[in-house]
């Protein structure tokens, strides 16, 4: 085994409780860091998953439309506008809104988002289908619900009905994992019955979404149906994502407080890690002024202490790990999961690295400053 | 004929400022020849350690120039003095200085990995390195496995191993009794006898005076007798080593 190697791992094995010290620190911070990144990410996707799984080239927004979820409604006649729009091939209305919804047998309400599309149109049906099908509401009263809030709906399988401002609704199709960041359920249905329990005018809808004809020029159609449609926003699905994810983790503060956790964890984190690596080199100085009394280089010596703190990491971020996969797996049916990705592990174990490597500074600081020479005195 | 592997000339150096100002060496002139044992004796605060520092190019000195095998350290910094003493020069220390976390092959072997030899032939050297001080069996003991005279003999296979021209050694024997002393002796004695390296011993131990060629008296920063022993060290070091 390289010589460095072996002496940077049995420093760092040599004292168990500083070891643990050090590696209790990494585990709390890369978990906390990973807690609150997968929570962001997670929210991050929540808030633009009905952006996601629409089938739109554009959406036809409201002027100043911050999110998805809160909207203004636009006249009707955008639709008719965007239609005449070369290029335009279909134009579907969306209505979205808050609504109560009422347990049945006389239970408590809750609040509820409801969206509304033409079933056929395939333009925004539930997707993650178990039980019934998109066309399933068409029906009279039919609504999609995810499973993950059955208890909260009170409801447990198809055909169970509940009300929605005081009119009836029934269960024609379930899904899994369609959740909302706000823990607020989800409830699909046509465009009518969204307008009926909503209360929105026939004409009246949130959204348009527009489908262009596949030898459009998409930027052109933009242009056009821009100068087309005076009292509306004409915007990509990215810019619409962008949006929501601005309002909801910039406007809200919500993002800035989970990135501020995380900040703070990798802050404890380095402070911990950078304490007991400065006291185990403090421990070790006679060992370091002697591989410098024998002609070691400083840069020998860094490789040393570098070395050390990157086993810390590895041990650490190996530990860290596995609780945050235990926790992603936990998680998984949660109202908010945590989200882990292939970037999002790479990238915390480059955030572990380099922890350890920026807690080293304050250890090196002490052995760049050694006096070979005290060896004599000892 | 015998050749110069250290020479010091009108070395001075000054510790502190003001009034702490400590003149610790004042106007030294000395060299040192390959296959010679040479002594450093006087009384504490007299500029032994300082001289020592400064001979394993630890301590730059404030005037004068010091030569190693005719390279001279005058104006070089911290990394070039690092080189100079891997390449150079070995170091035996009154605390011996092992690392406790490394066998005493991994212990010799360090002085190796420093120059940047990590070839498996690095291991052998250590290995053959510990047979010259008779401790070949115990390389992969740790040093709390080993008695002091052990780990001393450990810290000269140490010192040894990369070939170093000088050997500078502090206080050898001062933590050892009297047996351990005298193996420990025995050994810097024989690895004197090579020509191409001279070895150099700070010491209070009168025990050592037989194993030497010279001694060389300090006192007050000045080197008030250098003494020449007309017995060779071979012939004395077989002398009873004991006080």
């Amino acid at each position: 085994m390289n010589l460095i190697l072996t002496l940077a791992s049995r420093n760092l094995f040599h004292d168990r409780v500083r070891l643990v010290a050090t590696v209790v620190g990494i585990v709390f911070s890369i978990v906390l860091v990973t807690v609150q990144i997968g929570v962001f990410l997670s929210f991050e996707r929540m808030i633009t998953t009905m952006i996601d799984h629409a089938q739109a080239d554009f959406w036809i927004v409201p002027t100043e439309t911050k999110n998805f979820e809160g909207s203004a409604l636009l006249a009707g006649r955008e639709r008719f506008q965007a239609l005449s729009v070369s290029g335009v091939t279909d134009v579907v209305p969306v209505v979205v809104g808050y609504a109560s919804w009422h347990k049945p047998n006389g239970g408590a309400s809750t609040p509820v988002l409801l969206v509304g599309t033409p079933p056929a149109s395939g333009a925004l049906a539930p997707w993650n289908l178990i039980e019934g099908s998109a066309l399933d509401l068409s029906m009279p009263d039919a609504v999609a619900v995810d499973r993950s809030y059955f208890e909260q709906l009170g409801v447990a399988h198809i055909g169970a009905t509940a009300e929605i401002s005081n009119q009836r609704a029934r269960v024609a199709a379930i899904t899994k994992g369609i959740r909302s960041f706000t823990t607020m359920p989800q409830v699909f249905t046509s465009l009518e019955r969204a307008r009926a329990y909503l209360g929105v005018p026939a004409t009246k809808a949130s959204y348009f979404i527009v489908r262009v004809a596949p030898e459009a020029d998409a930027a052109t159609v933009r242009s056009r149906l821009v100068a087309t449609l005076s009292d509306a926003e004409v915007l990509t699905p990215e810019e619409f994502r962008h949006r929501s994810r601005a309002f909801w983790l910039l406007d809200t503060g919500a993002g800035a407080a989970l990135l501020g956790s995380a900040i703070l964890g990798i802050i404890v984190g380095t402070i911990i890690v950078a304490q007991t690596l400065y006291s185990s080199t403090k421990d070790h100085l006679k060992e370091f002024a002697t591989l410098r009394a024998i002609g070691s280089s400083q840069y020998y010596i860094l490789k040393v202490i570098l070395t050390q703190a990157l086993l810390s990491a590895v041990i650490g971020f190996t530990i860290a790990a596995a609780i945050g996969l235990t926790l992603v797996t936990a998680t998984t049916d949660a109202p908010l999961p945590i989200v882990m990705t292939p970037v999002l592990t790479l990238g915390l174990f480059a955030l572990t690295v380099a922890m350890c490597a920026i807690a080293a500074i304050s250890a090196i600081r002490v052995v760049t400053r050694i006096d070979p020479a005290v060896v004599f005195a000892q | 004929m015998t050749k110069i592997m250290i020479e010091a000339t009108e070395i001075t150096k000054v510790l502190g400022e003001g009034a702490g100002r400590v003149d610790a060496l004042k106007g030294i002139n000395l060299s040192l020849a390959g296959g010679e044992v040479t002594l450093l004796m006087g009384p504490s605060g007299s500029g032994k350690t300082t001289l020592l520092s400064v001979l394993g190019c630890m301590l730059s000195p404030t005037s004068g120039t010091v030569r190693i095998r005719g390279r001279s350290t005058t104006g070089l910094g911290c990394e070039d003095l690092a080189e100079l003493r891997r390449t150079n020069v070995g170091f035996v220390f009154q605390s011996y200085h092992l690392f406790p976390t490394l066998t005493a092959a991994e212990n010799v072997r360090l002085a190796l990995d420093v120059r940047g030899d990590h070839s498996p032939r690095a291991r052998e050297k250590a290995v053959e390195a510990l047979q010259v001080v008779g401790l070949s069996h115990k390389a992969n003991a740790f040093p709390r496995e080993l008695s002091g005279g052990e780990q001393q003999r450990v810290a000269i296979a140490r010192a040894i191993v990369g070939d170093a021209s000088v050997v500078l050694a502090d206080e050898p024997t001062a933590a050892l009794d009297s047996e351990n002393g005298h193996a420990v002796m025995m050994v810097l004695a024989e690895i004197a006898k090579d020509p191409a390296r001279a070895l150099f011993i700070v010491t209070h131990d009168p025990r050592i005076i037989p194993f030497a060629h010279r001694i060389l008296r300090i006192e007050d920063g000045r080197i008030i007798s250098d003494q020449r022993r007309s017995e060779s060290a071979g012939a004395v070091h077989t002398l009873k080593y004991a006080s």
